[in-house]
């Protein structure tokens, strides 16, 4: 019986990710476009980047969109670890599994409900849309991403580490910060440029929940998106793609440099 | 014990902010949706009637709820467009599902097979596109599709054709989108089934005669169904309510139902029709969600 890659198991390979990562690697290709057509070749060129700078309205939806997804993804980090302590810390407790399908549910749920149900929440409540609506929107999502995380690192967490602190007399604080917290903190930040990524990416939600002047970069690009191809939304798409690349860089990197013995 | 004991005050805390978040942000938001569904539209704002206030008396408060009908249900559920939409979706939503199936599972099998170090990294490569925004993913397929895109131009300057095909604006092109944007979804739990097998398995179907077919079919797939499972739901659940995919990739024939709950509640204003959508689109998701949730809940036992 061969393990191991045969040719089968290497073109399948390459056309897996060929079809995932070849249209991605095209918008950034044609971004550095000198034609307006988007699908013509004119040469290479950097004025779109140029002209995005000076496009006032997307400068204004990226620091909106940002601010955002920092506000978001802390909000998710924290209430993701919280969620994930009490899922696999707390034995069994009374509604557990009603708790535990409220953390998995907002992953599968369809963006559309979510997104009116708190539009509708909102203004039941008078409460004006605008910056913290969509904050507030995107960590719902992203605490259930956090939770999932953390999670998978609790479980695979040797707990005789504790154990043995707690017997040499440290208190449940100390035990938490000086054992508990530096092992799950690569988890957190995953969990935190996961939350962030998805909250800089989302265009439902934020459409539900923004208000005036705080319209997100998502929403900036569908706009320009329906009315056609355009160059500069390739070259906005180039960045976006390497600033989320760079972050999840980042945050392989660093879950797998600080737990090299993690393995289940 | 005594630990315990002086923790459990933290230890509700822990518990009961993220569960209060999530009745607050998630649970109690539906039942909102369908009160709102139970109103008729109305020009005000907000547009729909009765409006709940807190400041209303007893009396008030249950004249209004007395005014909540199942009109706007009836409305949605008697209008072959919306049963239309229902139907194209979850037709849409299958048949993509399954192509993403199709799609996923050859793939990650083949990384299965990769040599251990190299593992990792392909999971990382695998669901990196997933984190790239969704909107950039969709255009990437519009520059492709397109009778002026990038797939016609290229055929066309191999002879291949001689008029461009129409592939833009179509029900295939929100089936490739689909496949596209939830490829992950369904690469993951199928790797993880696949990788935690037992090679040795296979050796034994093969030295009891077994061909490597019959060994696949008999052996690997039936291992990877909670895999298979839990891909089919994370695909499928989200697809049927999929609006951003056939909104740019569609035409403007292709009926989905997260379109529909789209332009009645942006482009119509019709709060309570778009709410009583939502419900619908809900009371359809709701066998697929509780078998992803009994999974879910049993697999994250502690």
């Amino acid at each position: 019986m061969k393990r191991g890659l045969t040719p089968f198991h290497l073109s399948i390979l390459a056309l897996g990710f060929g079809f995932l990562y070849v249209p991605i690697a095209l918008v950034v290709f044609y971004s550095f476009n000198a034609s307006r057509l988007v699908t013509v070749w004119g040469g290479f060129s950097t004025q779109w980047y140029v002209s995005l700078f000076a496009n006032e309205a997307l400068l204004q939806a990226a620091s909106v969109s940002l601010r955002v997804a920092v506000a978001a993804g802390a909000l998710s980090t924290v209430l993701g670890t919280c969620a994930a302590f009490a899922l696999q810390r707390f034995g069994r407790f009374p509604a557990r599994s009603l708790f535990a399908g409220l953390v998995y549910a907002p992953l599968v749920m369809p963006e559309v409900i979510i997104g009116l149900s708190l539009l509708l929440l909102f203004v039941g409540l008078g409460i004006d849309r605008g910056f913290w609506t969509i904050v507030a929107g995107h960590a719902t999502l992203g605490l259930c991403f956090v939770a999932v995380v953390v999670q998978a690192r609790l479980s695979g967490f040797d707990r005789s580490l504790e154990e043995a602190a707690q017997d040499l007399g440290a208190s449940p604080a100390r035990v938490f910060r000086s054992i508990t917290l530096p092992l799950i903190l690569p988890a957190m930040l995953a969990g935190f440029l996961l939350a962030f990524t998805l909250s800089l990416d989302d265009f439902v939600i934020a459409s539900f929940t923004s208000g005036p002047g705080s319209t997100t970069l998502p929403m900036r690009i569908y706009s320009q998106v329906r009315l056609g191809l355009t160059p500069e939304i390739n070259a906005v798409s180039t960045l976006l793609i390497g600033f989320v690349g760079c972050a999840l860089l980042v945050a392989s990197t660093v879950n797998r440099l600080k737990a090299p013995s993690q393995a289940r | 014990m005594s630990v315990r004991l002086r923790l459990s005050a933290l230890r509700r805390w822990v518990l009961a902010v993220p569960a209060l978040w999530l009745v607050i942000f998630f649970l109690a938001p539906f039942l909102w949706v369908l009160k709102i569904a139970l109103s008729k539209p109305a020009v005000a704002q907000p547009p729909y009637e009765p409006v709940l206030l807190l400041a209303d008396s007893w009396a008030v408060m249950i004249e209004k709820i007395a005014a909540l009908s199942f009109d706007t249900f009836e409305i949605v559920m008697t209008d072959d467009l919306y049963f239309a939409a229902y139907l194209s979706s979850l037709r849409l939503a299958a048949i993509a599902t399954w192509l993403t199936l199709l799609v996923a599972f050859p793939l990650a099998y083949a990384m299965t097979r990769a040599p251990k170090k190299w593992r990792a990294a392909l999971v990382m490569l695998a669901i990196a596109p997933f984190w790239t925004s969704f909107l950039i993913r969709i255009y990437a397929w519009i520059m492709l599709l397109k009778d002026e895109g990038l797939i016609n131009k290229a055929l066309l300057s191999l002879g291949l054709i001689h008029a461009p095909l129409s592939m833009f604006a179509t029900e295939s092109a929100v089936l490739v989108g689909i496949v596209y944007s939830y490829l992950p979804f369904m690469i993951l739990p199928l790797y993880n089934a696949l990788e935690r097998q037992d090679p040795a398995l296979l050796e034994a179907a093969s030295d009891l005669g077994a061909t490597p077919f019959s060994a696949f079919w008999r052996i690997t797939v039936p291992l990877a169904r909670p895999g298979i499972l839990a891909g089919l739901l994370l695909v499928f659940i989200p697809a049927v309510g999929e609006f951003v995919i056939p909104d740019l990739l569609g035409g403007s024939d292709t009926l989905m139902i997260g379109r529909s709950l789209w332009s009645e509640f942006f482009d119509n204003r019709d709060w309570p029709t778009a709410s009583a959508v939502a419900i619908l689109l809900l009371a359809l998701l709701i066998v697929p969600l509780m078998v992803y949730e009994r999974q879910q809940v049993r697999e994250a036992k502690p």
